[in-house]
């Protein structure tokens, strides 16, 4: 089995975000390997270790050069190997730019099985799990909070708005983990030794053959506008009369 | 030139879609429990041979409206569904893409609130075809008096939408409490309530609201994942939101931080979900919300 987790690196998920510009600011935060994908990572190690011998993990991402260091934390986790596309031209590229730059690194991988976390920490659109396996023309399994592997053949359930559907589908698939499904390891100091002899190839658009002019952005930001931050409430200590105090303030708000 | 709106879940989210896709919409119809008569839609198509929530043919059909008509600009609500479908088409029809709008003016550009609702970021996408997904509640709805035609449709659908089998659904225990994502007031619960979510339930039915919750309160088995609010789960927008035992971890923050009014109680005074709240107490949940219920329910009558 051949198995591809996309990933990305992300500031920090608890550190203040902005913008610079028309882009989210990433040079002045701390950049992590984006929380949501470790479960696709973690899910990837545990189909690995329920399969046997004879199946390899490649972390792929898309980023600056700096993204080594978030595909390393993957590596200490456990996957084998990594491929990073850094190329200039991709700074402050969109969801259709990235499944296009990642749907070339992952057919020319033959992979059986590709796993995409939620969502990104940054971003938040949740849709290039989605163009991946559309530009792919394969099955797409997203959501999943259970996955069983059988042969070549991929069960999950998925808890969406309408409720709790099971899906099938045969490899090749596009998995799509949300968080409930698994708790993620921390490196062990043996993982993260290893991790350091394990090989990142890194591509460029030209290594992809992609032109820079595929991958330009489809949307234009006119404006951005940060909001002062949300007015401070008032906050009381109960006094045997919050709950009517609750009441009080509801009425005042016109919400009852 | 018309839009496309896909009209997939209840009457209120499509009315907001219908809303910012104008008189003439088109509405796309797929198995809803949505009240036609009552949006503000130019005509009706309704998508068959699509059943099974099957997102891979639902954006075939989309898009093969898209062309005929040609409706540049396709609306969809932004539930986890919607997002899949979204993704698909963008591809499809080469289309820019923009998620969780919340606006969009006349030239187009729409507004979107991000990381967690402190920054509002206007764009405009400038590909032919356009996929806009957009957050329930964000707007006020329009209401109209139903679609003039009404036709039915089934798309010529590739291969690629045969590639996965549903096997099983077990749809959502519909209760008496409004749609989570829609409705106009939440009431959460997290750690703080032990597990018993016999307040939240009685304050939400006191409010006519949802129940949501904390992951916490999801990991710890207390309710279905379907009600967890926050990063992964709904991001909700409502009138009101309380949050009851619930310290407010950034990633729940993210999921409800765009609520007109936020109410919160926690017996721990530095929890970090006081920073936001507009009214906070610090106190036990356990009585502070049954005297709330209470006094409601006497203001109700009074």
């Amino acid at each position: 089995m051949k198995i591809a987790v996309c990933v990305k690196q992300v500031p920090d998920s608890w550190a203040e975000k902005k913008m610079a510009g028309q882009v989210i600011d990433r040079a002045n935060v701390d950049a992590v390997l984006n929380d949501l994908d470790e479960y696709a990572i973690e899910e990837a190690l545990k189909i690995v270790e329920a399969n046997g011998e004879g199946h390899t993990i490649t972390l792929i991402s898309m980023g600056p050069e700096r993204a080594t260091e978030a595909l390393r934390k993957g590596l200490s986790m456990g996957a084998d190997d990594a491929i990073l596309i850094s190329d200039p031209a991709l700074a402050g590229a969109d969801a259709l730019a990235t499944s296009l730059v990642l749907s070339k690194v992952l057919s020319a991988g033959n992979y059986d099985l590709i796993i995409c976390g939620a969502e990104s920490t940054d971003a938040r659109m949740s849709v290039v799990p989605s163009m991946l396996a559309q530009r792919l023309q394969i099955a797409q399994l997203t959501c999943a909070s259970k996955v069983n592997i059988s042969g070549n053949k991929v069960s999950i359930a998925r808890t969406i708005e309408s409720g709790i559907e099971s899906q099938e589908a045969n490899f090749p698939v596009l998995l799509g983990v949300v968080e409930k499904i698994n708790e993620p390891r921390y490196p062990s100091f043996k993982g993260i030794m290893a991790a350091k002899k394990k090989i990142i190839e890194t591509k460029t658009l030209a290594d992809l053959g992609i032109g820079a002019d595929q991958v330009k952005a489809w949307s234009e930001v006119s404006n951005v506008v940060v909001l002062p931050p949300r007015s401070k409430g008032v906050k009381i200590e109960d006094a045997g009369d919050a709950g009517n105090k609750l009441a009080d303030f509801l009425a005042e708000k016109k919400l009852i | 030139m018309s839009s496309l709106i896909l009209i997939d879940s209840g009457t209120k989210s499509a009315a907001e879609l219908a809303t910012l896709a104008g008189s003439d919409a088109i509405g796309v119809v797929v198995d809803t429990s949505a009240d036609l008569t009552k949006l503000k839609i130019q005509s009706a198509i309704k998508l068959s041979g699509v059943e099974g929530w099957n997102v891979a043919a639902i954006a075939e059909g989309l898009a093969e409206i898209a062309k005929s008509k040609s409706a540049h600009t396709i609306f969809i609500t932004s539930s986890l569904r919607g997002k899949e479908i979204a993704g698909r088409l963008a591809v499809l029809l080469e289309a820019g893409i923009i998620t969780d709008a919340s606006a969009i003016d006349a030239s187009g550009t729409t507004s979107q609130s991000i990381f967690g609702g402190g920054t509002v970021v206007s764009a405009k996408i400038n590909t032919e075809f356009k996929v806009i997904t957009v957050r329930a509640n964000s707007i006020e709805p329009e209401f109209g008096s139903g679609p003039s035609e009404s036709s039915e449709l089934t798309p010529n659908l590739s291969s690629l939408t045969k590639l996965v089998t549903l096997t099983n659904t077990e749809p959502v225990k519909k209760g008496s409490r409004p749609e989570l994502i829609e409705a106009p007031v939440v009431v959460s619960g997290g750690r703080g309530t032990d597990g018993d979510f016999t307040v939240v339930e009685e304050l939400a039915d006191a409010l006519g609201g949802a129940i949501g919750a904390s992951r916490a309160a999801v990991d710890a088995g207390w309710v279905e994942h379907s009600l967890q609010v926050g990063q992964t789960g709904k991001t909700v927008s409502p009138q009101l939101y309380v949050a009851l035992g619930i310290s407010g971890a950034i990633q729940h923050l993210a999921g409800m931080q765009t609520a007109k009014v936020i109410v919160a109680v926690n017996k721990d005074p530095e929890a970090p979900i006081f920073n936001l709240a507009d009214f906070g107490i610090v106190g036990d949940i356990k009585t502070v919300i049954p005297q709330a219920i209470t006094a409601i329910k006497a203001k109700k009558q009074g």
